[in-house]
């Protein structure tokens, strides 16, 4: 259970890191907090204590062997992919915007009022 | 039962999509047309799924079909919901790319256009069609990373500015969804909606908070797609720095299929409706259809004026949502619940035709004058009959004037209000359509009408952009007839049916 509540603390973390830094590129490490918090979270629901890994060679059959539970692992890499691109997209963004503007201060970039 | 034309909404455009840089190299004319082709045989498609069969039917790509009634490959599904909902999307999605052969003339870097056209509707597709939750994720992830593409297409500052506070907000809400997504795997160890819905429904063991918690995190991320007050902040900047088309698309299907859609299937079908979030969603509908409206009154930039009105008008729809989910979860009458949902359906495939349309005008008039600004404009009657004609028709529609589509929704969700007894909001929903009315003859008097700024020169737009401007005047006008039992029966009722028989949803969806 430390291990859950840990993980929510690491998103909480990423979530304020998010709302109060003026800085874009923080911003950015924020949201990848955020991510891996609920990659981390994905792993640790599929996690099984002492289990091994699901994979059957020549047809054994996995009865009686406690195994770990493969979905959320395969989850994490499909979401571990679009991550990537999230970052390079916003990063991409995130030059742009210092090139336009020559500083990374959302304050300062600050010309559409929402 | 296997039903193959499913697994085409989302492949074909997936093709397009990396074909059209190849087809760029042999002939640049040809690649503006593949968009336009493949969205007419997805909307063809689409009509005659939804004329063919009220049935719900399944695909299961790579044939990994359910073992002892555990489903473990991906579902495709199209039951009354999800085929309103493609044909929302592939009609506007016909008519946006039309238009987008003359207007996008302008730009530089055509070919990623059009490939990123064709991937934000591969995603909307998928996202409509997906039966399980992870596939929605990911659909919805791939049509929300070319709708930022998209929004930044012009590279100006403001462009690139609306683009990152999208990509932020709309990447949090995102992870939102995927928290709420893994607290749901946890709780019932799958990841299908009808067997999720099947679980949660007859388990015994107790879920209380924990369900609660997963729903308000789901809930915070599709406010934030369905850009509702206060989580709108990206949304005005967004849709006024894209593209016409693309703003047309981003307002008129977007925000539908990744943000209402998504809470009619999971609030509904997936969850049972109960009264808390039921409130939460009048509330938060009641908020964004006034708020909405109210800053669309202060607004000169045409393209941000209707961005507020999107707000304000999915205020409406989730207006109605929100009175039909209380009605339900408190055990109401199912004939008035059956009033609120079609109501709710009818406002948002009818703002998806008119908004579409006053996208497509303000982009029509961009090309003439460029310029988006109502205080430079005037006098534009005389130089754009045709797009005056057109905008004027969506005008009146938006802002429910008879005989046009937008009364009849709107008549509809006020009615199902009073009969819930919630007059308050019955009262809010005529307020903000006569302010809306009000914001709309503010458009026309000051773009149409009034002394020509000399200083501009303008060109009226190719033909092309008529067509697609014409034809969705003409839908606009058609959609009226919905109305009438018989054509309702063909096009809003599954729908409404498959949200009024939640309980059935798993028992067909597993086993159709």
């Amino acid at each position: 259970m430390t291990l859950y509540i840990l993980c929510f603390i690491l998103f909480l973390v990423g979530l304020y890191g998010l709302l109060i830094s003026r800085n874009i590129i923080k911003m950015v490490i924020s949201l990848t907090i955020v991510e891996v918090s609920i990659f981390l979270m994905l792993i640790l629901i599929g996690y099984v204590s002492g289990g091994i890994a699901p994979v059957v060679f020549d047809s054994q059959v996995l009865e009686n062997k406690l195994v770990v539970d493969p979905l959320p692992q395969t989850m994490v890499l499909t979401a571990i992919v679009i991550a990537l691109a999230t970052n390079s997209m916003i990063l991409t963004m995130a030059i742009r915007i210092y090139k336009k503007y020559g500083t990374f201060d959302i304050h300062e970039i600050s010309k559409l009022k929402g | 039962m296997d039903d193959r034309t499913l697994i085409l909404f989302i492949v074909l455009p997936f093709l397009a999509a990396f074909s059209i840089p190849l087809i760029n190299l042999v002939s640049e004319k040809a690649k503006t047309f593949v968009v336009a082709i493949v969205s007419l045989v997805l909307m063809v498609l689409s009509v005659q799924l939804v004329v063919r069969s009220p049935e719900s039917t399944l695909y299961i790509p790579g044939g990994w079909y359910p073992v002892e009634n555990i489903p473990i490959g991906i579902h495709l599904l199209s039951d009354g919901l999800s085929r309103f909902m493609l044909l929302i999307v592939n009609t506007l999605a016909f008519f946006c790319a039309v238009f987008a052969i003359d207007y996008m003339k302008q730009y530089t870097g055509q070919k990623y256009f059009y490939t990123l056209f064709c991937l934000q509707l591969a995603g909307l597709n998928g996202v409509v069609l997906a039966g399980d939750m992870f596939n929605l994720f990911v659909f919805m992830e791939v049509a929300a990373k070319s709708s930022y593409a998209l929004v930044a297409f012009g590279v100006k500052r403001t462009e690139i500015e609306a683009s990152f506070k999208y990509q932020v907000m709309g990447g949090l809400a995102s992870l939102f969804m995927l928290f709420g997504i893994t607290m749901l795997y946890w709780m019932t160890s799958t990841l299908n909606m009808a067997d999720i819905s099947l679980v949660l429904r007859t388990s015994e063991i107790d879920h209380g908070n924990t369900i609660r918690f997963a729903q308000l995190f789901l809930l915070a991320g599709i406010s934030i797609k369905a850009a509702m007050i206060p989580f709108h902040a990206w949304l005005p900047d967004a849709h006024s720095s894209a593209p016409s088309p693309i703003s047309a698309m981003l307002s008129g299907v977007v925000i539908k299929a990744l943000g209402i859609y998504v809470i009619l299937r999971l609030f509904i079908n997936v969850f049972e409706p109960d009264v808390f979030i039921s409130q939460v969603f009048a509330v938060l509908g009641g908020i964004s259809m006034s708020a909405g409206v109210i800053l669309a009154l202060g607004a000169w930039d045409l393209k941000r004026l209707l961005a507020y009105h999107s707000i304000s008008q999915m205020g409406y729809v989730l207006l109605g949502v929100g009175i039909a989910m209380g009605v339900m979860a408190s055990g109401g009458s199912p004939e008035s619940v059956a009033l609120t949902l079609t109501g709710a359906l009818f406002h948002m495939i009818n703002h998806a035709v008119f908004k579409g349309l006053l996208f497509l005008s303000a982009g029509s008039v961009e090309y003439a004058t460029g310029t988006v600004n109502l205080k430079r404009m005037g006098g534009l009657a005389r130089a754009l009959p045709l797009t005056m004609a057109a905008s004027f028709v969506a005008s009146m529609a938006i802002a429910g004037i008879p005989p046009f589509n937008g009364f009849f929704s709107k008549f509809a969700i006020i009615i199902a209000a009073v009969q819930g007894g919630y007059y308050f909001r019955a009262t809010l929903g005529i307020v903000v359509g006569v302010l809306t009315l009000a914001s709309f003859l503010k458009f026309q008097r000051y773009a149409f009408f009034g002394r020509p700024d000399p200083g501009i020169s303008i060109k009226e737009a190719p033909l092309l952009m008529k067509f697609s401007m014409v034809s969705l005047a003409l839908l606009c006008l058609a959609m009226s007839l919905f109305i009438f039992p018989d054509i309702r029966a063909i096009f809003l009722d599954p729908a409404v049916r498959t949200l009024l028989e939640s309980t059935d949803y798993a028992i067909k969806n597993l086993h159709p």
